[in-house]
């Protein structure tokens, strides 16, 4: 309570003296992939916390969902950033679109398969001949490559937005997030312990997942802006690592205001899975930075996969603020 | 043994009574109150939770049947519509007025959807779903195939396809701006084309909830119970915290509380399980019980919360008055303990303080009054009687002994007269050698009645005299002063003994009214010749020892006892001496002595030992038989007076 005083008292203190005697903000909008929830905890807590306007943005928080696919706001330029799957936006690169990565935030994969141990499934190979629902496009990648992998004949269905379907039996394998599903069939009543988990990352199929993505053409025409945006975002994620319950305070009044309903133990779940999938206990040189080897990975992946007809350059798809731009 | 418990028994054992009577009481009987009281409060509690458990489950179990009778009667509309899909031909617009007319009908129906799988009308693959539902009190229509992304992958459909049973859907909200709890019915239907059972769609009816959260919400146990509402999945349909309704579920409840008990409860509620289980949230420190039932047909559950606190608040209460009615009564039984004890101690402290007064000789120290008639009182008034009565006892002894020490210093010297009227100085005539003679008396008391006496009457004659007066002591002393008075004074020269008795019993025997009489022995011993005269009034026999022979007794004139009868004679009678020869006299004192076995001395013992000892000089011979008489009595008291006199004559030495 003392703080938040503090800080609102501080920003009333410091914000005309900063607003003064930086440059006038530019105007810049950002979309998430998915509608509010911990998963873009990072962007909510800088917007919140005014980071990006220390960095000089005007920054406007889309909500993202269903109905509002990244890729396709960036390149009608409905919006200045959009956060987006790597494998998408190999696929967007290779399909002709001159979108660029400049920052990968989740480096390990929290895609995953899930099921009962009451259905006698503990290895892969266990797979065989069953049900297996699969979410659309993207999120079949990595299962194909898993079922050819192992060489698994399954049956695949389709798997809507909820896991009801696994729950009830409906299905033997079943796709989830390690931050979403995975708790939601824990909050369902089944135990970790009935549950047998298939890690993608476990078996060489690390697709790193939530990037930043801009158009070329913008950042040419203002590299600092796509940077000092990175910059605030990476602040954001680590502000909201370190301070969690005010993270999550954040978090749930843009769930709330975008009418959803909100679930506090939930995002907390998220934001710690978030933490470990960010990886941003490596080296802080390295925050952000999209490996070579894994997006070497996955367009090879993709390629296989027949989704993506050439590979993207890496030096053209992933630009690194602090390599290319600032020094 | 421990030196702390051995002073804690010596400081036990050095309390006062009061102190052990209080303390023993209040501790046992307080002891058989906690008893008790716990007692009382745990079958309380038991019954209570019995009684509660019967309540929750009817109460559980009739707002599940009420919840089952709707969504039952529900099932059979989608249910009726599959059978008549499975089994009637139908056109497109058959089907449409049917499912309008469904909807229409049926008020608790707000939605009613028949999707195929393949439309069966236009030969398109794609699907067909006419829906129709309630919008504003007006029925609206729409084809949900036509919407984004079809509707084969969503829950509605894809559930009750895959799992080829009727389901009902996780509940939900209806989207727009009026929100209402909606859950969906689904029932697959088939056809079988040539064998072969082919899935052909699903009819869907869709219900508002808000009856069921009004049953629900009707749940009221007490201010603080309430009933909650889960889906299959966990998810809380109803809760008395409106932002956790289809918001949360027991799960993340249990997550957000750290609570694997409330976690453990909810699987066993979606697995269809009932119970009755005590239940105390992590978050606040309540503790209750929670009834959970299943609702069969939705794979819902039912959970009502009673409060355990407001259920036992009437024990507790009760437990409170029992328990401070306890420690009352406990007070008060101490407080009258006290007052009991005080007047058993305070009473037993005075006397114990008098006594030592008393012990010390102080017997006027101030007793109190008793005031009460128990034991203590009447030790009291026992104890004041006896300080009364030693107190008079103790004076009168003073008086009695000083008494008694004036009679005794009288005796003495009575004893003294007594003794002094007898010769006591042997030899008594030291110029006279023709005789020799010994006396010696020990009477049994200060003073005795036995005595004997010897005096020349002239020259010649020697008057000797032994005598025992009839009973002991003052009386007998004096009765006996007054003989050996008048023996010697009526003994003059020539008279015979017997005329000296004779005259002696007529002095004694008038006005002898206390009839008291003595035994006399008188003799006159010649002592030129060794010619005794004598008489015997009542009296032993004397001994006469004739030198180496055996003492002979002198028998004889035997008369009465003197003192007796006035007119009695006694007669004289006559033995000779010769020189060398001794007289014995003896009073019965001496055979008459008593040993521990109750045997006489005896005649014969007495003349045995005068026989034996019939050598030795007169005061030898009686010191000889006074200690034989010792050694024969032994320890047995002298009962009577014994007086021995022995007289021997020697002759004329020079002619």
């Amino acid at each position: 309570m003392l703080r938040t005083g503090l800080s609102i008292l501080l920003c009333i203190l410091f914000f005309p003296v900063v607003a003064a005697a930086e440059k006038p903000l530019k105007k810049a909008s950002f979309l998430p992939q998915w509608s509010p929830q911990a998963q873009f905890a990072g962007y909510y807590v800088a917007y919140e916390k005014g980071f990006y306007k220390n960095h000089g943005i005007d920054l406007t928080i889309l909500q993202g969902g269903p109905e509002r696919p990244p890729f396709l706001f960036l390149t009608e330029g409905k919006t200045d950033f959009a956060s987006s799957w790597l494998s998408t936006g190999l696929r967007w690169r290779s399909s002709g679109h001159k979108v660029i990565n400049i920052c990968q935030i989740v480096q390990r994969s929290a895609l995953m398969l899930i099921a009962k141990k009451a259905h006698h499934i503990t290895t892969p190979r266990d797979m065989d001949g069953k049900k297996v629902s699969l979410w659309g496009d993207e999120f079949q990648i990595q299962p194909r490559a898993f079922f050819k992998k192992y060489d698994l004949n399954v049956k695949i269905i389709p798997q809507s937005y909820s896991v009801n379907l696994f729950l009830r039996d409906g299905v033997d394998v079943a796709s989830a997030t390690w931050y979403n599903e995975y708790h939601t069939i824990i909050n369902s009543g089944i135990n970790p312990d009935e549950l047998t988990t298939f890690f993608f990352h476990e078996h060489g199929l690390n697709f790193p997942e939530d990037g930043l993505y801009t158009l070329e053409e913008s950042f040419q025409r203002d590299p600092s802006l796509s940077c000092a945006f990175v910059k605030a975002s990476i602040e954001g994620w680590v502000y909201a690592f370190s301070h969690q319950e005010e993270a999550l305070d954040i978090v749930l009044r843009f769930i709330e205001q975008a009418k959803i309903p909100a679930n506090r133990t939930h995002q907390k779940w998220m934001l710690n899975r978030m933490k470990d999938l960010t990886s941003f206990s490596d080296p802080p040189g390295s925050i952000g930075m999209l490996q070579p080897s894994d997006c070497q990975k996955v367009s090879q992946i993709l390629n296989e996969s027949g989704l993506i007809e050439r590979k993207p350059e890496y030096e053209s798809f992933f630009v690194w603020c602090d390599k290319d731009v600032e020094k | 043994m421990n030196p702390f418990s051995c002073g804690a028994t010596r400081m036990w054992r050095n309390r006062g009574i009061a102190f052990k009577l209080i303390l023993s009481t209040s501790v046992s009987s307080g002891l058989i109150f906690l008893l008790i009281f716990g007692l009382h409060y745990y079958s309380s509690l038991k019954i209570i939770v019995k009684d509660i458990e019967a309540n929750a489950q009817s109460l559980a179990l009739s707002k599940a049947n009420m919840i089952e009778t709707v969504l039952s009667s529900t099932q059979k509309i989608p249910e009726n519509l599959a059978c008549f899909l499975e089994n009637a031909s139908y056109n497109k617009e058959e089907i449409l007025s049917l499912l309008q007319e469904i909807v229409e009908k049926n008020a608790e129906i707000y939605g009613s959807a028949i999707a195929f799988e393949d439309s069966p009308f236009e030969g398109k693959s794609s699907g067909f779903a006419p829906f129709f539902y309630k919008d504003d009190g007006k029925i609206a229509f729409s084809d949900l195939s036509q919407e984004l992304g079809g509707y084969s992958s969503l829950d509605w459909y894809q559930i009750p396809k895959e799992l080829s049973r009727p389901q009902w859907s996780e509940p939900y909200y209806t989207g727009g701006g009026s929100k209402i709890l909606m859950a969906t019915y689904s029932v697959p239907f088939y056809r079988v084309v040539r064998g072969e059972t082919q899935f052909m769609g699903v009819v869907t009816a869709d219900i508002s909830l808000d009856w069921l959260q009004n049953i629900v919400a009707s749940i009221k146990v007490l201010q603080t119970g309430y009933g909650i509402l889960i889906s299959k999945n966990g998810t809380l349909v109803t809760h008395p915290l409106k932002e956790r309704i289809m918001n949360e579920t027991i799960f993340g409840l249990a997550e957000e509380r750290g609570d694997p008990n409330l976690r453990e409860i909810g699987r066993k509620m979606v697995r269809g399980e009932s119970g009755f289980v005590p239940f105390q949230s992590r978050g606040t420190e309540e503790r209750n019980w929670v009834y959970y039932t299943p609702i069969r047909s939705s794979g819902w559950a039912l959970a009502v919360l009673f409060p355990r606190n407001e259920l036992v608040a009437d024990i507790k209460r009760l437990t409170w008055i029992v328990a401070i009615l306890g420690i009352i009564g406990l007070s008060l039984l101490s407080i009258g303990l006290t007052i009991v004890a005080r007047s058993i101690t305070k009473p037993l402290t005075t006397m114990a303080k008098a006594t030592q007064e008393i012990a010390r000789g102080n017997l006027d120290v101030d007793l109190p009054v008793p005031r009460s008639g128990d034991e203590a009182g009447l030790l009291l008034s026992a104890f004041r009687s006896m300080k009364e009565s030693l107190r008079d006892y103790i004076q009168r002894l003073t008086e009695t002994t000083a008494s008694k020490e004036r009679i005794e210093s009288e005796l003495m010297i009575a004893h003294d007269i007594q003794m002094s009227i007898l010769p006591k100085v042997f030899p008594p005539f030291p110029d006279r050698e023709e005789f020799d003679i010994y006396a010696m008396i020990h009477p049994a008391r200060e003073v005795g009645g036995d005595f004997y006496d010897f005096f020349l009457i002239d020259h010649e004659h020697l008057c000797f005299v032994i005598g025992d007066v009839s009973g002991k002591g003052v009386p007998a002393s004096l009765f006996m002063a007054v003989t050996k008075t008048l023996i010697k004074a009526t003994s003059f020269k020539g008279i015979a003994p017997g005329e000296i008795l004779t005259r002696v019993n007529r002095e004694l025997s008038q006005g002898n009214e206390t009839c008291m009489f003595a035994t006399i022995f008188c003799g006159v011993l010649n002592t030129r010749t060794g010619e005794i005269l004598y008489a015997n009034g009542g009296h032993n026999y004397p001994c006469i020892l004739r030198g180496g022979n055996e003492a002979i007794w002198l028998k004889g004139n035997n008369g009465l006892v003197v003192g007796a009868v006035e007119n009695a004679t006694y007669q004289t009678g006559q033995t000779i001496l010769h020189p060398g020869e001794s007289v014995f006299l003896y009073t019965d004192g001496v055979t008459e002595a008593v040993n521990e076995r109750e045997e006489l001395f005896s005649d014969d013992r007495l003349r045995t030992k005068i026989t034996l000892l019939q050598g030795h000089p007169p005061k030898g011979l009686i010191s000889r038989i006074a200690e034989e008489i010792a050694l024969f009595a032994q320890n047995v008291p002298q009962a009577d007076d014994i007086a021995m006199m022995m007289i021997r004559f020697c002759g004329k030495r020079n002619g």
